[in-house]
């Protein structure tokens, strides 16, 4: 009896173990999906490491003297620490620091809201253009076609300059989301359109199966990695929105997002001051963020689309 | 029979469909532009109006004399839709207008004052960005390129990731304040009045590089990658084979075979990376505080000036429409395998 629990454990733990070396063996061989995924978990490591052992509430104005640099004293000014702050302070006494702990989880959250909405309306729709075709798909595509030849940040523009009393970050993510469901729905249309001529929903269809349930338990299940790869894509371009806004002055103001951190760098010229510990650090988190969802973006794709796997 | 035959040789002509769609964004984007401030439920104008009267500052003189051309043009007491068809027939008649914060300047002028300079920037770094980026990917995308330029462009094209105001940070922060080789910001000198004269143009192109590189190296690698792609799909085709097969010289294979055909996407191409390119450089021209249409529409939001910002949006979009439109319609000329007929 016990025997036999032991080898089933060891099976398990067997394939679990395979699994992790499997899923090693693809990175490497997908590198571009590997350096994407270290720069995330690296960023990652850096807020845990940050929120376990920093004090992020130094986020907030007035946490110590202005225009600090790095470990710079400042004995007149009885808030600010003794030995100065690691990142210095910014023209309004943030501790940068602490800005950047906080802010990275911030922005990712809205990228994530707009995201996973965009995603999922985006699906709906793509699902019910390419299924049911006719009319619906005639309204659907058009709308998708306008939409991607406007830009979406000028309708956020418009809707964030009418919305001004105040955004809060869930709300920031809201708003992304109107314009985030757009290429999703373009691509995962065009995705649906080839699944729609497969043998097996062609079964499923002759078998009296209804169109909803042939849509999502047969169909969606088997766009679920493609789906997958375009979620990481809308993130990013989510991001991109989002902090485009907030760096015009239209996210949430009392937020350290770094997308806010650029606009008080830009707000109070931090370049001509030489700052650089104020504006360098939150351009190399965008940047790390930007890579990183490219290069995954890039490396998804090739792993749900199998025809694309071979070496670059 | 005849007008119906007419009507459907019409409907079916690919021009004409193109040219509704191009009325089609139009009027989607200016119903979104109308309805949006409506559903928010506030109104930017009367905010904006009843802060300037609390602060009772510059403006009073003016306040009275705008609020009641404001009350007037809006017929705000009148129902939604007589209110949306005022609207329309001021878009239609590309009448914005005045500014709130230029009072009365109209807004046609603000963004004609600034509209060259946007223009003129943006055309080149396109240009530009289109043409590197086209033979780098070219290059990358070519078995027979050497194994170097890997190492070289590929850092490139990942920076296509990058927006390009924050490349631009960087850009201003070395080349412009640690090293002083070009201006801090500015469309030309300071104490400088804009004329004709060599030493004003040399001022304009030494004030644009900063700028005009953030963007070029920020989009080349869009265009490289789209290249790179066709390339290597266009490897395995029969022409390919069978110009090879001819025993054609490589640089001809090169260019008049593989880059010739896998060009032709990329023109389609162009006309969705307008709008990109435009949103993308606002920020650009924010931070170098270069005198364009981005500066102006940041400027507008920060004064909180909506029927600038409202004007200019239309008119972007009115352009990009109309920029997608020309090259929907001219694509069937470069590409002999897209017809005009339906369906092709």
């Amino acid at each position: 009896m016990s025997t036999a629990n032991a080898t089933t454990q060891d099976f398990t733990k067997k394939t679990f173990r395979r699994r992790v070396e499997d899923f090693w063996r693809y990175v490497k061989r997908n590198p571009s999906l590997g350096v994407g995924l270290g720069l995330f978990l690296s960023l990652f490591l850096f807020v845990a490491i940050g929120y376990a052992t920093y004090e992020v509430e130094r986020y907030r104005p007035l946490s110590g003297g202005p225009d600090l640099a790095p470990f710079e004293k400042d004995s007149y000014n009885p808030t600010t620490r003794a030995n100065g702050y690691i990142l210095g302070t910014d023209r309004q006494g943030r501790d940068v620091m602490a800005v950047m702990i906080a802010g990275i989880p911030l922005t990712l959250q809205i990228g994530l809201i707009a995201g996973l909405i965009g995603i999922t309306v985006g699906t709906i729709l793509a699902f019910m253009a390419a299924y049911y075709g006719g009319w619906i798909d005639q309204i659907i595509s058009t709308i998708v076609d306008v939409g991607l030849t406007i830009p979406g940040i000028l309708i956020l523009i418009v809707i964030a300059v009418n919305l001004q009393s105040g955004l809060s970050v869930p709300q920031m993510g809201l708003a992304v989301s109107a314009v985030a469901w757009v290429w999703p729905a373009r691509t995962i249309r065009s995705q649906v359109l080839v699944m729609r001529e497969q043998l097996y929903v062609e079964i499923a269809r002759l078998s009296g199966t209804s169109g909803f349930s042939i849509m999502f338990k047969e169909m969606l299940p088997n766009l679920a990695p493609y789906i997958g790869a375009s979620l990481v894509g809308s993130v990013a371009s989510a991001i991109l929105a989002s902090v485009g806004l907030e760096a015009l002055g239209l996210g949430p103001f009392d937020s350290p997002t770094l997308g806010m951190t650029i606009y008080w760098n830009i707000q109070f010229s931090s370049i001509l001051h030489g700052m650089w510990w104020w504006f360098g650090p939150p351009i190399l988190v965008l940047a790390m963020i930007f890579v990183g969802l490219f290069l995954m973006t890039a490396g998804l794709d090739e792993w749900s689309n199998p025809r694309l796997r071979k070496r670059v | 029979m005849a007008i119906k035959n007419i009507l459907s040789i019409i409907i079916t002509n690919y021009v004409f469909r193109r040219f509704l769609f191009f009325l089609l964004i139009i009027w989607i984007a200016s119903t979104a532009i109308f309805l949006i401030p409506r559903l928010s439920g506030q109104d930017p104008v009367k905010e904006k109006l009843l802060l300037e009267a609390q602060r009772g500052g510059h403006m009073q003189a003016g306040l009275e004399e705008m609020a009641a051309s404001y009350s007037a043009k809006f017929g705000l007491d009148k129902p939604l839709i007589v209110q949306y068809g005022n609207y329309m027939k001021d878009l239609v008649r590309f009448d914005f207008g005045p500014s709130i914060a230029y009072f009365p300047k109209s807004v046609n002028s603000l963004i004609g004052d600034s509209v060259v300079w946007t223009f003129g920037l943006l055309s080149v770094c396109t240009f530009l960005a289109f043409f590197i980026g086209t033979i780098a990917g070219a290059l990358l995308g070519w078995p027979k390129s050497p194994n170097f330029l890997q190492y070289v462009f590929m850092p490139i094209l990942t920076l296509a990731a990058i927006p390009y105001y924050l490349l631009a940070l960087v850009l201003i922060y070395i080349f412009a304040f640690n090293l002083d080789w070009f201006p801090l910001f500015g469309g030309y000198a300071v104490a400088q009045l804009p004329e004709w004269s060599f030493s004003f143009v040399g001022q304009v192109i030494h004030h644009a590089i900063l700028p005009a590189s953030s963007i070029v190296l920020a989009s080349l690698g869009f265009w490289a990658l789209g290249m790179r792609g066709m390339m290597v799909t266009n490897q395995g085709e029969d022409f390919m084979i069978a110009a090879e097969a001819k025993g054609l010289r490589s640089i001809r294979l090169f260019f008049n075979y593989a880059v010739r055909n896998a060009i032709l996407p990329q023109t389609t191409a162009l006309a969705l990376s307008l709008g990109t390119v435009f949103t993308g450089s606002v920020l650009v021209e924010v931070i170098f505080r270069y005198p364009g249409l981005g500066n102006t529409l940041y400027q507008a939001i920060k004064l909180n000036d909506f029927f600038v910002i409202r004007g200019m949006i239309f008119i972007v979009i009115v352009t990009l429409g109309l920029a997608t439109f020309i090259i929907d319609v001219t694509y069937p000329l470069l590409d002999p395998r897209v017809s005009y007929k339906k369906g092709g």
